[in-house]
């Protein structure tokens, strides 16, 4: 009898979650959007948790794309960077500030003479295509070196020079994808200065992650303890805008 | 209740017969099916969804724009909706490529509105619904995998015998499936060896390839097992295999639907409910 009864409890158990599960996501909102949000969350800690430090699979030139395609803004409207732009980027530069120790600034000049990390990957687009091209750039972790984050530094913000409809890009990523090895801030792309379609004079390669991501055209690097106060809260341009995943390894 | 399962109720003594009610379905079996009814629901949907904001697939490592798409479907100068594989092009204006919604506007899409979840453009909202219930696939499947090895359905029920995989034996049994013609009696109770290899290939190749193609889409999932990307071919490789199983799933969901037609729609959806199936009576 006791067999019978545990039967029908797993019966009457399992056949209440599909129904009222499925009644919940048709029914409720609310429910609807707390289930939606689990998955983000799902995948960044499975990542963590089983990749932490892994390295982004790397190509050799002949697996390059022959045409790697702009997307996003290819063209930044600001006065500001068109001055700068028409300068060849003379006078520009990346400011690092925020929750840092020693606040800096950095020329192009001076970010080229750092010691490069030149790496051969994919970039994938949250449509769904992917290219592949050569990077050379400063590891992010060697310019947090410059600066030394205060300990309750969570996340860098990526401040850009570009816009959609006077909204700023911007983007973050949080200190295990900041001090990882692969992540850079490209100057050169398939051995030449970085185009100003695919972001010059500065652009993150972030490559474990989507390609909004991929901030470019950056002009500020902020160390913050939280992403609630920057932007609309939620981490990024089009996270914000139309609701994509902070986290986009996925 | 009674605890008789098919793999027991083939060697009682008393061996039912057909007009007989009997234990069918497991309950692992009954609760993974409708799992997967409303996940594969969503999964499909969401999934043209997101097809949709790149409707290109491509083979190899990388694929874009300037590069050669094997498959595409979109909207010409003329305003015709068109379906490109190879070089063979099919016009499938209205339904696939160009089509009115329900407010009566035309959209340049690939899949209509009536087939996305959501049904308005939005590849954010697609991404969380599919990203979410692709872990209730994969958890559901493992589960029913491990569960199913556990009580000896995947090989006392599921897999093919000796006798059963000679080519004599399945050609007959094309022969019986194509003259409409199903077992009756006690011999219901097993399943022949198309209906095996059509759940076996559900069980260990399609839905597996589906979420193992999924993620060898996952830039954070390459990093940890870059193998994945070696067993597809590549990223754009893996993203069409997903694309071609995902039409694999739908063809068995297809037949799968048109045989509980045939064979009785309320006794087999009872036996995938309660687990009680009536035998079919024998012909005499």
């Amino acid at each position: 009898m006791s067999l019978l009864t545990r039967r029908s409890v797993l019966t009457g158990l399992g056949f209440s979650t599909i129904i009222g599960t499925t009644a919940g996501l048709v029914l409720s909102p609310s429910f609807r959007d707390l289930i939606l949000g689990s998955g983000e969350k799902l995948a960044y800690q499975t990542h963590r948790l089983i990749g932490r430090n892994a390295l982004a699979p790397e190509f050799t030139e002949s697996q390059m794309s022959p045409d790697f395609r702009t997307n996003g803004n290819t063209m930044p409207a600001s006065a500001d960077y068109q001055r700068h732009m028409e300068t060849d980027f003379a006078n520009w530069q990346l400011q690092v500030d925020g929750l840092v120790a020693t606040p800096k600034t950095f020329s192009l000049s001076a970010l080229k003479a750092l010691p490069a990390r030149t790496q051969i990957t994919r970039h994938d687009c949250v449509e769904g295509w992917s290219a592949i091209g050569k990077w050379t750039g400063v590891p992010l972790s060697a310019l947090l070196a410059q600066v030394s984050l205060l300990p309750t530094a969570r996340y860098l913000v990526l401040h850009c020079a570009d816009d959609f409809s006077g909204n700023a890009y911007y983007e973050s990523i949080d200190l295990v994808d900041a001090f990882h090895p692969q992540t850079i801030l490209a100057h050169t792309m398939n051995d030449t200065p970085l185009s100003v379609g695919h972001g010059a004079p500065l652009r993150l390669r972030v490559e474990r992650q989507l390609g909004y991501k991929q901030a470019k055209y950056i002009m500020r690097i902020e160390a913050t303890a939280s992403l609630a106060k920057i932007g609309l809260g939620k981490g990024g341009f089009w996270e914000d805008q139309i609701g994509y995943d902070w986290y986009a390894g996925i | 209740m009674s605890l008789t399962n098919p793999a027991t109720m083939a060697t009682t003594a008393a061996a039912p017969k057909g007009g007989d009610l009997v234990d069918r379905h497991r309950l692992s079996t009954r609760l993974w099916h409708w799992t997967n009814v409303v996940t594969f629901v969503i999964m499909l949907m969401s999934g043209l969804m997101i097809f949709n904001a790149h409707p290109r697939l491509y083979w190899g490592a990388y694929g874009a724009n300037p590069d050669y798409a094997w498959l595409q479907i979109g909207a010409t100068q003329a305003n015709t909706g068109f379906v490109r594989v190879g070089s063979v092009t099919a016009d499938t204006t209205g339904i696939l490529g160009r089509w009115t919604d329900g407010d009566g506007q035309v959209r340049n899409r690939a899949f209509p509105s009536w087939a996305t979840l959501p049904a308005s453009y939005n590849l954010a909202l697609a991404r969380r619904w599919h990203l979410t219930f692709a872990w209730v696939f994969a958890v559901g499947l493992a589960a029913y995998l491990i569960r199913s090895l556990a009580n000896r359905h995947l090989t006392r029920d599921l897999l093919p015998t000796a006798e059963e995989i000679r080519p004599a034996h399945i050609w007959a049994d094309i022969k019986h499936h194509a003259k409409l013609q199903f077992p009756t009696g006690v011999a219901a109770l097993r399943y022949n060896v198309l209906q095996k290899f059509a759940y076996l290939s559900v069980l260990i190749a399609l839905i597996p390839g589906m979420i193992l193609t999924g993620s060898t889409m996952s830039p954070g999932l390459n990093a940890a097992m870059p193998w994945l990307l070696d067993l597809f071919g590549g990223r754009q490789s893996a993203r069409s295999l997903h694309f071609i199983f995902a039409i694999g799933l739908v063809g068995f969901i297809v037949i799968h639907l048109a045989m509980v037609l045939l064979a009785g729609p309320f006794n087999e959806v009872r036996s995938m409910i309660t687990g009680r199936y009536r035998l079919p009576k024998e012909k005499i």
